[in-house]
């Protein structure tokens, strides 16, 4: 069967966009970016890692969620921005490529999930944290592991089909 | 003598079986990856701290109780997995540019990780909280930080072939440096 190509004129147009033509023309390009792109995933990972920690109540303990949040948060937003510029550039690069790729698209709708939950639900739960760890801030901690997990596993994921 | 012992390892059905196969491979590597966000991830948690540059109210040792445990849960993961993808591709990986050069930071790496522990953490109850750390923790810290980013980046390098002695001709710095000698008369004959 013939897959829906409604949207397939939009991702050819990314696919075109100047940066999109630049990275894919150039030999070195992608894998550098794509080397930032890991490091960002490395700094994300930390920074989600050790704040989901303290809300299941293991880690760093002796100081409040709030505290821990607040303090990693700059850190948080560094790692998101470094990670959806040069994930925007390595996707332009291969817009139709990700267009017919399965990967992509669990990525594309984990990832807004993922930061609609990670700065509205889970923030209003830590910017509120303090030493002890209730039901309902741990199942947040636990959603949000799930949910970068997921984000990051797809990403990948791309690269092996 | 090394050269012997991974052109053994390469034949071993075990390893032919990792390289060729079509599931297995991808979950190793993305086992590797994915393990990133554990171990370096919480490895730059610390390097943060010790540089000063974050969580400056929380105590540097409970950082290296608390948190270390889990750093070392990622090493864990990643000397297998890493362990496992060599295994697949021996003969290969040991002739690879990338691959050399990450080993040789991963000793820097461990020396660094040795004489931070042996040296100014031995005393951290005098610096714990101090608003300026030593000079000996946030220079151990920046090592940690660019030496580790470096290894991630060369880590992923290595997939591609650049510089692999199978394709030649290369500079003259990287037949010597990965040693594609034998490699090449592997490949080509003669000399």
């Amino acid at each position: 069967m013939e897959p829906e190509e409604t949207w397939l004129w939009l991702f050819e147009w990314f696919e075109y966009t100047t940066p999109g033509i630049i990275v894919r023309e150039s030999v070195w390009m992608f894998p550098v970016i794509e080397a930032v792109h890991l490091l960002g995933l490395c700094l994300l990972g930390g920074v989600v890692i050790t704040v989901d920690l303290r809300m299941l109540g293991l880690g760093l303990r002796k100081q409040t969620i709030s505290e821990l949040a607040t303090n990693l948060q700059p850190w948080l937003i560094g790692a998101v921005v470094l990670l959806l510029a040069t994930g925007t550039l390595l996707f332009l690069s291969e817009a139709v490529k990700c267009y017919y790729n399965t990967s992509f698209w669990v990525k594309a709708t984990t990832l807004p999930v993922a930061m609609i939950f990670t700065f509205v639900v889970r923030e209003r739960v830590a910017v509120n944290g303090g030493m002890d760890t209730s039901t309902k801030t741990r199942v947040v901690a636990a959603g949000s592991m799930l949910l970068w997990f997921t984000v990051a596993a797809a990403g990948r994921w791309i690269g092996f089909s | 003598m090394i050269l012997d012992f991974v052109a053994w390892m390469n034949e071993l059905p075990w390893s032919i079986a990792l390289r060729e196969s079509r599931y297995v491979w991808p979950w190793v590597e993305s086992s590797h990856v994915m393990t990133l966000g554990l171990f370096v991830g919480t490895a730059f948690v610390t390097d943060l701290r010790l540089l000063g540059w974050s969580l400056k109210r929380v105590r540097v040792s409970e950082v290296t109780d608390r948190l270390l445990p889990w750093t070392r849960l990622g090493f864990a993961g990643m000397f297998v997995t890493g362990f496992l993808l060599f295994f697949g591709y021996p003969e290969r990986y040991y002739h690879n540019l990338f691959f050399r050069i990450k080993i040789i930071l991963l000793i820097v790496a461990a020396i660094n990780v040795f004489a931070f522990h042996r040296g100014i953490h031995k005393r951290v109850a005098e610096w714990d909280l101090d608003p300026k750390l030593p000079r000996q923790a946030f220079v151990a810290g920046a090592i940690s930080l660019s030496v580790w980013a470096l290894i991630v980046v060369t880590g992923r390098m290595i997939a591609y072939n650049w510089f692999e002695c199978a394709i030649q001709p290369q500079p003259d710095f990287v037949n010597w440096f990965a040693q594609c000698d034998g490699i090449i008369k592997e490949l080509y004959g003669g000399t």
